[in-house]
């Protein structure tokens, strides 16, 4: 197994690194800078990092006033409270005032564990994909997540990124490059090292397309090791910018593809699933199968425990994509 | 600018003669849109006319984005009426724009929208947002040591939200001098009086106990509004508020202190009444 490292530290990490670069870069926390990992810049730059206690609803505000005077803002807090608990401040004061304001949020889906529902966001995806001008991206590893913060810091309006407190095991090789509203085909893999969509160009048909996004990608690329040897074609997409999401390379997957599953760690409400159907529905129709919580809040347990019991496995990709393959 | 004991008594008369200008703009631009908030936009009218006209706001109307101006922020968005009439009195954009409130196409939204109107500088209608902005604002002036000023207009309704509070917190956490809100303190919301829907008082000890400097002034005296206005600015090490008491509906006698006028406008004939007292005054 490659390196194991979870999102939010490769956040911490690249958040040092930016802030070095650039003194206009300011973060701000609610009270849970040790989890968010912004403590690694706040104890670089103390006078660029706003500490605003428990006040996620102040954050959200102060954080667009400084966007408002010059400053590039990282806001971080549980994607729980960054999303739901302030849903009205980020609309108002972030999204319809066109402020370049990026929203870190850590310990989203269920891979948060113990603490339980209240600490799970599920909808998170959503309500950010619903707010015009949002850019919501859904790293899926800790290099992948570095490129994702320097692409957000780079890209002029706000930007929500979603993180996991989970380690995660490596899916990209090496840095692979990192463009907002681009998906790329990570299996089968590139023939040519880097040219990771180079497979569509071909005209292969593939059984099954999986199309996911955060730590789904590493178990639905497993997925398709597993069903290559059972005789069923395979094709995994990271698709981590959710919005704008990747028309084009949806459309040929689709075109391609007998049929689509999409695998995430949230609702199947709002969130990547529902991007992809709407994208091949209006585009190019083919069966698409939505993976990820059913329309209900999570619970307590290990991450482990959780993503079993949620079938956020490669064995229940397996299961799914044997049954969409039958006959 | 400075003013001598004969100019200034010029400027009062020039704040209170933009002030009428104001009010009959509300009225007028109301009366055409059909909808909108009169009440509360004559309320605060001889608070916007005294910081626009006043040479209190360092703002430049050929050039809104100048990184050194004032800013404003008009935190109770729904008087936006208001911040319209003095902007385009100002020059920032033509008086024309004032005729065409609220309809399709208008840069003149119901409440204000920082995209699509120079001077405007963030959008605000949700009440209790535009303190924390305003917050962020005056972190980034400090942060980058500049003198600019920021000036936040809020309702006494609005104090409800508990938002307010939290970046009535920080503003003091973080000692911000170049801060300074309004309380436009007019006792009256949608619903009723504040006291009877959700009592806010006492406004100036809750912002004492949150650590700000408080000035209390009658709202609609421009005197003691400018006076109030430059201590303010000579406060130093934290943020100050000024509590304005004022007259919801002020300068129009059947709006006056009437809650039906927060977001009633007014018919042909109420506007003709409202224009005559307006310009009789």
């Amino acid at each position: 197994m490659s390196e194991m490292k979870a999102t939010r530290d490769a956040y911490g990490e690249t958040l040092l690194e930016l802030g070095r670069q650039n003194p206009d870069i300011v973060v701000l926390d609610a009270d849970l800078s040790s989890s968010t990992r912004t403590s690694v810049f706040a104890k670089e730059f103390p006078e660029r990092f706003f500490n605003v206690g428990i006040a996620e609803a102040n954050m959200i505000g102060i954080a667009a006033g400084l966007a408002h005077s010059g400053k590039l803002p990282f806001a971080s807090t549980f994607a729980v409270f960054a999303t739901g608990r302030t849903y009205d401040q980020v609309r108002q004061s972030i999204a319809y005032s066109g402020f370049n304001v990026k929203i870190a949020a850590s310990h989203a889906g269920i891979t948060v564990g113990e603490d339980g529902a209240t600490h799970q966001a599920l909808e998170d995806i959503a309500l950010m994909r619903a707010l015009p001008g949002m850019t919501v991206l859904v790293p899926c590893d800790a290099r992948q997540t570095r490129l994702a913060v320097m692409a957000a810091a780079a890209h002029q309006g706000p930007v929500y990124i979603r993180l996991g407190r989970a380690k995660t095991p490596q899916v990209y090789p090496q840095d692979a490059g990192f463009e907002i509203g681009k998906g790329l085909v990570l299996w089968p893999e590139p023939e040519i090292q880097g040219r990771y969509n180079a497979v569509l160009e071909g005209d292969r048909v593939f059984d099954v397309a999986f199309v996911a996004c955060g730590i789904t990608v590493g178990l639905a690329l497993e997925a398709a090791r597993t069903l290559e040897g059972e005789g069923i074609s395979c094709l995994v997409a990271d698709m981590a910018s959710v919005k704008p999401v990747d028309e084009d390379l949806l459309v040929k997957i689709a075109r391609c593809s007998k049929a689509m599953v999409t695998c995430e760690e949230h609702s199947v409400i709002g969130g990547l699933g529902s991007a992809v159907c709407q994208v091949t529905a209006c585009n190019h129709p083919v069966p698409v199968v939505t993976l990820g919580i059913n329309d209900e809040f999570g619970e307590s347990g290990s991450a482990e425990e959780l993503m079993k019991h949620y079938g956020l496995t490669s064995e229940h990709y397996c299961k799914v994509a044997r049954e969409l393959t039958k006959g | 600018m400075m003013h001598t004991a004969g100019s200034k008594k010029s400027q009062i008369q020039f704040i209170k003669q933009k002030a009428r200008e104001i009010r009959i703009d509300i009225v007028k631009m109301t009366a055409k849109a059909g909808s909108g908030h009169p009440g509360g936009s004559l309320s605060s009218a001889d608070i916007v006319a005294a910081l626009y006209f006043g040479d209190v706001l360092r703002v430049k109307h050929d050039e809104p984005d100048w990184p050194d101006r004032d800013r404003f922020v008009l935190s109770k968005g729904h008087a936006a009426p208001v911040l319209y009439s003095a902007l385009a009195r100002r020059g920032f954009f033509p008086e024309e724009w004032l005729d065409t409130l609220r309809q399709l196409g208008s840069p003149l939204q119901g409440h204000p929208d920082c995209k699509r109107v120079p001077g405007v500088e963030v959008s605000t209608g949700s009440l209790g947002q535009g303190l924390s902005m305003a917050v962020g604002m005056a972190l980034a002036g400090k942060l980058d040591r500049k003198d600019y000023n920021v000036w936040v207009l809020l309702g006494d309704g609005e104090c409800q939200e508990g938002q307010v509070w939290e970046a009535a917190m920080a503003a003091s956490h973080y000692k911000l001098d170049n801060l300074i809100a309004i309380v436009d303190n007019n006792g009256l919301q949608i619903d009723g009086k504040v006291e009877d829907v959700m009592g806010v008082s006492p406004i100036d000890d809750k912002f004492k106990a949150f650590g700000w400097h408080v000035f209390r002034v009658d709202g609609h005296k421009v005197d003691l509004l400018m006076d109030v206005f430059r201590q303010a600015l000579d406060v130093k090490g934290k943020p100050a508020v000024i509590v304005a008491d004022t007259v919801k509906g002020k300068g129009v006698s059947f709006m006056e202190g009437e809650k039906d006028w927060h977001g009633k406008t007014p018919n042909a004939g109420q506007l003709e009444e409202a224009l005559e007292q307006l310009e009789a005054i």
